[in-house]
């Protein structure tokens, strides 16, 4: 709310701005904060307040590091919340605050209206806070180590997601019913069969067969339930609030893990889309009502600086250029079934039917597509020549980057490949009793990219401590199938040789 | 106030302390960590910090442009989830901290600390003479207005103010005395023929561990070095490191040297002096080895706190001065004799060195 009334007078003309292009956002709140502040913020994922764990602090100083040394900086950071809050550094210039402001009602618009935002949680703000202080209870109670030790187990499951669950018609999970009993108690225990009966009559209500019959059933059901017959899940931290043996504060803090992390999720596969979004806003509310001349210069300079890319794709400009590609594309009329028949390059090359849709298309874009879809509809070959796009491995032995290909199904798939289930692996829980031993039998659908060892390794050991069962994953290595098994503390990792 | 992100951090630093008191033996023998002590910091990475989660192993993905792949600078898979190595800048005095924790070495108790001190200039004081370029600007102008309104000569729609020789105020020193001790360290090192490259890596990681830990205790330290192979000298540290000599060996040469460096430079008393020797151990003849034993009796122990002879093993030396050394000089306090088998055991011969508190 400290924004320099400079800024405040200017903030009324761009959310008019944005209304008239046809932006529908929450009511935004900006504020102004320094640089220290923003990383700060930045470090706690966003929001003022975040319950206590050393990751923030590591992400703290790895910003601070490099704000310090000018590696990398912040420009805006905006929440997803209704209403919207926004945060403006102070050390940028007048000119990049504005354009920074326009960049956000582009996100603001963003998560109001695509589709995979659809289930989240607006008042995450309020949320997290609450987080915080529950947090800070448990600590109260067990003591900074062990919950601490927990969390960073929790945390190891975090991006074990079910994804498709987003652009469901009905919300994933989020609350799930406690486990019956005190704090500290963490064994589930048989429910209890017996009628109430007077002791001579016990016999008669309650006779033994019926009762063992009863027993019989109950242990089938569950049996059957721990088969899973939803088929296999991939939120595996929803599966382990319904039938890990946690006692209630570790259930506690795990629900908060994995309520943040879902609330994370929409964002995590549509970063491309987004950010391509919010650039293309900036622009077209910049130059159409925005910009005074005086400020062309910076204006430029900043926007130079934003879309400068490294050798790895930058999200802003990939989703930026798809969009302005969509945007001539459905304007021109480039698109369709003559369109794709046309191979005459002279008549390709001019080709305008004056359709005019293309803003229509981008909306229609920005409400049901994420990124795996986007990229899988509109990324053409012609786009892919035109932006040079190549396929790089990193080679064994140098350690170094080596331009593979740039062919224009590789790219795609590499494209895909990368971003798809959210940048993680696919992992599914495939049977809570594996081998009847009560084990957990986890399945990697391996696409052709091999899982991190060391990594796998570690968070297994994880898996297992909060399961406390032994934890079993199928995958491949190197195109072998291999299997890790996690069991007492221990990891190891072996061929899995078939008979 | 500590914030909330303040005590994250906190935590945080806590646990890559612990991870590098964890692996201390590995980063004290690698010898990785010498490179950055100019800095009075060192960068120590730090594998793996981050939480584990299911990532993918072998890298590719899609790039941009033009040219080449192979152009790729450091630090660019920065953005891939728990790829980073972390470089944890951890300062000298806080590594010595570190060590010292882990060896459990006890702090020095520094001899003749009240007889000793040390003369701090601090411009604090002002004065109405001294050199021009002491002048104090501020102090003068207020001179200068407060005679010019004083007298009636200042105009407010027209504030010009002149200082005259009398409003001119300069800066004075004043000095204080301090009590402080000084140390110093002398490092002798054998750089005879069969002192080879990796014996000379070890004494090198051996010393920069000692000094570390010794600049931690005192304020101001200086360093000696001296190699000898049949006569002795004294080196700048690159030398120190990198001479190779070859020839016999004549340690008396060296622990003559030392004395004279003890006493023309730092005779006084006033000095805590820690002389190191490493050597493999293969003296010249037995009388060069009873020269040294009555060197070190006579003259050198008592001047001072520590006089530490560490042995390298290596595959040409007999290893027959420490026993000569252990066997003539029983029981003195001032003397410590470690060997080192191989980078392994410099950790054990940093805490046989240290942990007397001398």
């Amino acid at each position: 709310m400290n924004l320099p009334t400079s800024l405040r007078a200017w903030e009324e003309r761009i959310r008019d701005s944005a209304k008239k292009h046809g932006l529908v956002c929450f009511d935004t709140i900006f504020e102004m904060v320094s640089e220290e502040q923003l990383d700060e913020i930045a470090a706690y994922g966003g929001f003022p307040t975040r319950y206590p764990h050393w990751r923030h602090g590591m992400e703290f100083e790895r910003l601070r590091k490099h704000s310090r040394w000018g590696l990398s900086r912040i420009y805006e950071l905006v929440i997803n919340n209704d209403p919207c809050y926004a945060y403006l550094l102070s050390s940028n210039s007048f000119t990049v605050n504005k354009l920074v402001m326009a960049h956000v009602y582009g996100h603001c618009d963003f998560f109001k209206n695509n589709a995979w935002f659809q289930h989240s949680d607006r008042k995450m703000m309020d949320r997290m806070a609450n987080h915080a202080v529950k947090v800070r209870r448990i600590i109260d109670r067990q003591g900074v180590d062990a919950v601490e030790t927990f969390l960073d187990r929790a945390l190891s499951l975090e991006n074990l997601l079910d994804y498709r669950q987003l652009g469901e018609a009905t919300p994933p999970l989020r609350q799930f019913t406690p486990p019956q009993g005190g704090e500290d108690d963490s064994e589930s225990t048989e429910p209890n069969f017996r009628l109430r009966s007077r002791d001579y009559m016990d016999e008669f209500i309650n006779p033994p067969e019926w009762m063992e019959k009863k027993r019989q059933r109950h242990a089938a059901e569950v049996e059957a339930e721990r088969k899973l017959p939803g088929g296999p899940r991939r939120d595996i931290m929803a599966l382990f609030l319904e039938r890990a043996p946690l006692a209630r504060w570790e259930w506690d803090l795990l629900h908060i893990v994995h309520d943040e992390a879902l609330y994370f999720a929409p964002q995590r596969v549509t970063k491309i889309m987004n950010e391509g979004w919010a650039s293309y806003w900036h622009r077209r509310l910049m130059v159409d009502d925005i910009l005074t001349d005086d400020e062309v210069v910076d204006y430029a300079d900043t926007v130079a600086g934003t879309l400068v890319e490294g050798r790895s794709l930058n999200p802003y400009k990939l989703g930026l250029e798809l969009l302005l590609d969509i945007e001539e594309r459905w304007n021109k009329g480039q698109h369709g079934i003559e369109w794709e028949r046309c191979d005459d390059y002279a008549k390709k090359s001019t080709w305008d039917t004056r359709e005019g849709r293309g803003l229509d298309e981008m909306f229609r874009v920005r409400r049901i597509h994420n990124d795996v879809t986007f990229l899988d509809t509109y990324l053409t070959e012609d786009f892919c020549d035109r932006q040079k796009l190549f396929v790089w491995r990193r080679d064994q032995r140098t350690g170094k980057r080596e331009k593979v290909s740039t062919d224009f199904r590789a790219v795609k798939e590499t494209l895909l490949q990368s971003i798809v289930n959210g940048g993680a692996p696919v992992i599914e829980a495939v049977d809570l009793n594996h081998g009847n031993r009560g084990e957990l039998l986890l399945e990697h659908r391996h696409h052709g990219k091999d899982l991190r060892p060391d990594f796998a390794d570690a968070t297994l050991l994880n898996i297992a401590a909060l399961w406390r069962r032994p934890v079993v994953l199928l995958s491949q290595l190197e195109e072998k199938p291999v299997r890790w098994i996690a069991a007492d503390g221990a990891v190891r990792m072996e061929e899995v040789i078939h008979a | 106030m500590i914030g909330p992100i303040e005590k994250d951090q906190r935590r945080f630093r806590q646990i890559v302390h612990g991870t590098i008191r964890r692996d201390l033996k590995r980063y004290v023998s690698s010898g990785d960590l010498i490179g950055g002590g100019e800095r009075g910091a060192v960068s120590i990475p730090v594998p793996q910090i981050d939480l584990p989660h299911f990532t993918f192993g072998s890298g590719d993905g899609v790039g941009r442009g033009d040219g080449e792949g192979d152009e790729s600078q450091p630090g660019e898979a920065g953005e891939d989830e728990g790829q980073h190595i972390l470089e944890v800048e951890v300062g000298l005095d806080e590594l010595a901290k570190i060590l010292g924790e882990e060896l459990e070495l006890p702090d020095i108790r520094p001899r003749g600390e009240a007889s000793i001190t040390a003369e701090h200039q601090r411009w604090s004081g002002i004065r109405r003479v001294g050199p021009e370029s002491l002048r104090h600007f501020k102090r003068t102008y207020r001179e200068a207005l407060k005679r010019q309104i004083a007298a009636g000569l200042y105009d407010p729609a027209k504030p010009v103010i002149i200082p005259v020789r009398d409003d001119r105020r300069y800066r004075s020193s004043q000095v204080r005395r301090k009590p402080e001790s000084r140390a110093v360290i002398i490092h002798m090192m054998d750089v005879s023929g069969s002192m080879g490259t990796e014996q000379k890596e070890i004494v090198r990681i051996e010393a920069f561990w000692i000094d570390t830990w010794l600049r931690h205790q005192y304020k101001s330290i200086e360093t000696v070095y001296i190699v000898h192979d049949a006569v002795a000298r004294e080196v700048s540290q690159h030398d120190f490191y990198h001479l190779r000599e070859s020839g016999g060996t004549k340690i008396s040469s060296a622990y003559q040297l030392c004395l004279e460096v003890m006493k023309s430079r730092f005779g006084s008393g006033e000095w805590n002096i820690y002389p190191f020797h490493f050597s493999d151990g293969d003296n010249w003849s037995s009388k060069d080895t009873s020269t040294c034993v009555d060197m070190l009796r006579s003259e050198v122990l008592p001047r001072c706190n520590l006089f530490c002879y560490g042995q390298v093993r290596s595959a040409y030396g007999s290893g027959q001065f420490k026993r000569d050394l252990d066997q003539s000089l029983p029981g003195e306090e001032r003397l410590v004799t470690s060997a080192i088998a191989d980078r392994e055991g410099i950790l054990a011969s940093i805490r046989d060195f240290l942990g007397k508190g001398r």
